[in-house]
C-alpha cells in the first residue's frame, strides 16, 4: 500500500565503484536515510539534502540530486503547492518548517548599490589608516552637558545612560537553548567574547556553563518566561523583551516535549518532556503603557541595564517602534520577514511581515522626525547575508545588525529547513547527544569569529571606499545609496534616490 | 524599621528598601505608600518581611526571590509577575494579571482578583507556585497554565460566579481548585472538572490551613463547601495539530 503520494524531493546516488562500504554515511546521517546490508542503501524520501554524508564520505562516492521526476508544468499549481496539498490531505495538520523565508520575494538589498569616492574626494585605505567600527548601543542623551572640573578642564555634568560597546556593529540574534544545542550556544558566546560583540539567549534561559560569559550576553524575557529569574536577568549585559520574531510575527513559540531533555528542562526551569508553549502575546502587555511597565520592572530588577525590545517588522512598524522608544526601550531590535526560526508554520513564515530594508528605513525616519532617534539604538535583522547587506542596513538607519542564520551557516548549516525535526545532522538544531557533539565549541567559536572578522574587514573596505573613517558616518546616510530597478514610491519610502539621480 | 513612602518616587523608594536590606534589616514597614510600582521587584533575600501600608502600584514583587510582603490594603495589577520564591499576603482585593509566569512562592489575596490571573504559572522541581483568591476571579483564570496551584474560594459572594469565563484555556499543567464548583460553559476546552482525590485533598488542606492562618479566617467555614479540581486532560494540548 502506498502511504504517500508525495515523491521524494531528492535522490541520493552512491557510486558503487568508489564506495568502500565503510558505513560512515549511515552513522553521519541524522535522518536515517541509509540502511546497510552489504552496502549502503539510501531511502530518498528521508533525505533533506543537508550534505552531511556527502561531506564526510571518505571516498567521495555520494552525491545528492534534485529528483528529476517531471511534473506537468503549471506556473500556478507549482510543484511545492501540489506537495503541500498532498501533505495536508494526508495529515490534516498545520505545515511546519524551519529557517527563513525561502520564497522568491524581491530583495531590496539586491536593488541597492553603495557609493564610493573618485577624484573629487579621497577614499581611505583602511589597511593604513584607522577605521572605526566601534558602536555603542543604548540610549544617548539629548545633549551632552559639561561643567568645569575645577582644574581648568571639563567633565560630564550628568551621568550618561548605560551603553554597550560593540567592537563591530554586529550582534547574534536570539536563538534558544532547546531550539539549538548547548554547543551552539557555547560557540556563539565564545565568539561574542572573542569579537567584542553580543550573543542572545533567545527564550530558553541561560545554561549554568555560560554564566561566566554573561557580560557579552543579552538575556531574553519572552511571553513564556522560560528560565527567567532575578539572577538570570542580573547576569546579562542587557535584557531583551521579545514581542515578535520576523519569521513568525504574531505567533507564539512551541518547543515540543521531545526536545525538552533534562538539561534543556533545567535551563528553562520546567519539567522534562512537557511542551514549552510561549503564548503569542505577553498577556501582561496589551498596550505601550503595559510595555513600559515591563521595561521598568526589568530595569528595577537589573539596576537599570539597557532593555531591548524585539519586534517582527509589520505594516505599522514605524509607529510601533516610536511607542517602544517612548516606553523606555534603549534598543529596538527589528526582525524582518526573512529572519530565521527553529520552527514556524510555513504559511506564517512565508507570507507575513515586511522586509528589513523597508522597516529599517521607515523606523529610522520616524524616530528622526519625532526627535527621539537618539533615545534608542536600532538593530536590523532578518536575513543579513553579507557585509554588503550590513553596510546597506546601516546606511538605511541601523546602528548594528543582528545575525542568526548566517552564524548557523558558519557552523555548517545547509539551510535544509528541517530545524523543527530535531534531527539536524550537523548537530545544530538538535538535542541528540550523538549529533550535538559534532560541534566542538572551540571549533565553532573560531568559525563564527572568522565570519565576524571577515565581515568587519569588508565593512572597513566599504567605509574606506566611501571616504569615511567611522561606521557612525555611514549610519542613516542614505545619500550614499542608490536604487536600481525600484519603483519611485519604494525609493521615496526608503529615502533613497534612483541610480543616476 | 519604618520608611515613609509619601511622595517618594518608586525608584528612590526601592533603592531605600534595597539599602535597608543590605544593612541587615529584616522587618521593614512602609507607610504612606500610594501607587509606587515594583515594590520588592527583583529582591533576593531570605527572612525579610516588608509590610506595606497604603496601596502599592503595579508589578508588586515582580521577579522577587524570597522576601515576604504583607499588604494591609488593596493591591493593583501584575503582583508576583515571574516571581521565583517568597510570599505575598494582600489583605484586600487585587487587580489583573496576578502571578504571570510565576514559578514559585505564594500569593494570597483576601478579596477578589481581576482578569488574566495565574497565566502561564509553572512548576519546576521544588518550585510550586500557589495563588489563593478569597473572593472571586474574573475571566481567563489560569490561561496557558503549566504548573502550580490556583485556588479560588468565592467567599465574599454576592451572586457573581466564583470564576469568570474561559477558565483554564490552553492549560497544560497544574491544578485549579474552585470552592463550590464551576459551570461547564465557564471552562476553556483544554480543562475538565474532577473530584479531589486523597492527594489533592491533602495538598489543598495544607494550603487552606496556611491561608486561613495568614488571613485570620475560620478554616471550617472555608471548608464548608466542596471543592472541584480543574486539570488539563492533555499536557500536550497541541500535540496533534501539526504536519512535519
Amino acid at each position: 500500500m502506498v502511504t504517500t503520494f508525495i515523491p521524494p524531493e531528492f535522490r541520493v546516488k552512491i557510486d558503487d565503484e568508489k564506495c568502500i562500504k565503510c558505513g560512515r554515511c549511515v552513522y553521519q546521517c541524522g535522518w536515517g536515510v541509509y540502511e546497510f546490508t552489504d552496502k549502503p542503501i539510501p531511502d530518498d524520501a528521508k533525505c533533506s539534502a543537508c550534505h552531511r554524508c556527502v561531506t564526510f564520505c571518505p571516498a567521495g562516492a555520494i552525491t545528492v540530486e534534485r529528483n528529476p521526476l517531471a511534473f506537468k508544468e503549471s506556473a500556478n499549481w507549482t510543484e511545492s503547492a501540489r506537495k503541500a496539498v498532498w501533505r495536508q490531505a494526508e495529515t490534516g495538520g498545520v505545515l511546519l518548517t524551519g529557517m527563513g523565508n525561502p520564497r522568491d520575494y524581491e530583495s531590496v538589498f539586491d536593488h541597492l548599490v553603495l557609493d564610493a569616492c573618485q577624484v573629487t574626494n579621497p577614499s581611505i585605505d583602511p589597511l593604513r589608516e584607522p577605521m572605526e567600527l566601534r558602536t555603542y548601543i543604548g540610549r544617548k542623551p539629548d545633549a551632552v552637558k559639561v561643567e568645569s572640573d575645577g582644574g581648568g578642564g571639563l567633565k560630564l555634568a550628568e551621568e550618561l545612560p548605560p551603553n554597550i560597546l560593540l567592537e563591530t556593529p554586529i550582534v547574534f540574534g536570539g536563538m534558544s537553548y532547546g531550539s539549538v544545542s548547548l554547543n551552539v550556544h557555547k560557540s556563539l558566546a565564545m565568539a561574542a567574547h572573542e569579537c567584542g560583540i553580543l550573543m542572545n539567549t533567545g527564550e530558553g534561559g541561560l545554561h549554568k556553563d555560560l554564566y561566566p560569559l554573561s557580560d557579552r550576553i543579552i538575556v531574553q524575557c519572552a511571553s513564556g518566561r522560560f528560565g527567567v529569574h532575578d539572577e538570570y536577568l542580573k547576569a546579562g549585559a542587557a535584557v531583551e523583551i521579545k514581542i515578535g520574531q520576523g519569521a513568525k510575527p504574531g505567533i507564539g513559540g512551541h518547543l515540543p516535549g521531545e526536545k525538552i531533555n533534562p538539561e534543556v528542562a533545567t535551563t528553562r526551569m520546567i519539567p522534562t518532556g512537557t511542551d514549552a508553549l510561549s503564548p503569542a502575546p505577553h498577556h501582561d502587555i496589551y498596550s505601550i503603557e503595559d510595555l513600559r511597565q515591563l521595561i521598568y520592572a526589568l530595569k528595577e530588577t537589573t539596576g537599570y541595564k539597557p532593555v531591548s525590545v524585539k519586534i517582527a517588522c509589520v505594516h505599522n512598524v514605524a509607529a510601533i517602534a516610536s511607542g517602544i522608544v517612548r516606553a523606555g526601550a534603549d534598543i529596538v531590535y527589528l526582525d524582518g520577514f526573512k529572519g530565521g526560526t527553529g520552527v514556524a508554520p510555513t504559511v506564517i513564515r512565508d507570507h507575513i511581515g515586511l522586509p528589513i530594508e523597508i522597516a529599517t528605513a521607515v523606523v529610522d525616519q520616524r524616530l528622526r522626525d519625532e526627535g527621539i532617534r537618539n533615545q534608542a539604538s536600532i538593530i536590523a535583522a532578518g536575513s543579513i547575508r553579507s557585509s554588503a547587506d550590513m553596510a546597506k542596513a546601516i546606511a538605511l538607519g541601523a546602528d548594528a545588525v543582528g545575525i542568526g542564520s548566517a552564524a548557523l551557516i558558519a557552523l555548517g548549516c545547509r539551510v535544509c529547513q528541517k530545524c523543527h525535526t530535531g534531527c539536524c545532522s550537523w548537530g545544530i538544531t538538535t538535542q541528540k547527544p550523538e549529533l550535538t557533539r559534532r560541534i566542538d565549541p572551540d571549533w565553532g567559536a573560531e568559525r563564527v569569529s572568522n565570519l565576524i572578522k571577515a565581515w568587519s574587514h569588508e565593512l572597513q573596505e566599504i567605509l574606506g571606499a566611501l571616504g569615511v573613517n567611522a561606521v557612525e558616518s555611514l549610519r542613516g546616510s542614505r545619500e550614499r545609496l542608490r536604487a536600481i530597478g525600484l519603483d519611485q514610491q519604494t525609493c521615496e519610502i526608503l529615502g533613497v534616490k534612483p541610480a543616476g539621480a | 524599621m519604618q520608611i515613609d513612602a509619601k511622595g517618594v518616587y518608586y525608584k528612590e523608594l526601592n533603592e531605600e528598601i534595597r539599602y535597608a536590606i543590605d544593612r541587615g534589616e529584616t522587618e521593614i514597614e512602609l507607610v504612606g505608600v500610594n501607587g509606587q510600582r515594583y515594590i520588592g521587584g527583583g529582591l533576593r533575600a531570605e527572612g525579610v518581611t516588608i509590610s506595606i501600608n497604603g496601596v502599592p502600584g503595579n508589578d508588586l514583587a515582580s521577579f522577587m526571590n524570597g522576601p515576604r510582603l504583607v499588604v494591609n490594603n488593596n493591591a493593583q495589577d501584575g503582583c508576583g509577575n515571574t516571581m521565583n520564591a517568597g510570599k505575598i499576603i494582600i489583605h484586600g482585593d487585587a487587580g489583573d494579571v496576578l502571578g504571570y509566569g510565576m514559578r514559585g512562592g505564594r500569593l494570597y489575596v483576601r478579596g477578589d482578583v481581576g482578569y488574566r490571573v495565574g497565566i502561564h504559572m509553572k512548576a519546576y522541581e521544588t518550585h510550586k507556585p500557589i495563588l489563593v483568591a478569597g473572593g472571586i476571579a474574573r475571566d481567563f483564570l489560569g490561561e496557558y497554565m503549566a504548573g502550580g496551584v490556583l485556588v479560588v474560594l468565592g467567599m465574599n459572594g454576592n451572586g457573581t460566579p466564583t470564576v469568570g469565563n474561559w477558565c483554564g484555556t490552553g492549560m497544560h499543567g497544574g491544578k485549579v481548585y474552585v470552592r463550590g464548583g464551576v459551570e461547564d460553559h465557564q471552562l476553556g476546552r483544554e480543562v475538565r472538572p474532577f473530584e479531589l482525590d486523597d492527594e489533592d485533598q491533602a495538598e489543598l488542606d495544607e494550603i487552606l490551613e496556611d491561608y486561613c492562618g495568614e488571613m485570620g479566617l475560620d478554616l471550617a467555614d472555608v471548608k464548608s463547601k466542596p471543592f472541584v479540581k480543574l486539570i488539563p486532560y492533555s499536557h500536550r494540548p497541541y500535540g496533534k495539530m501539526y504536519a512535519y
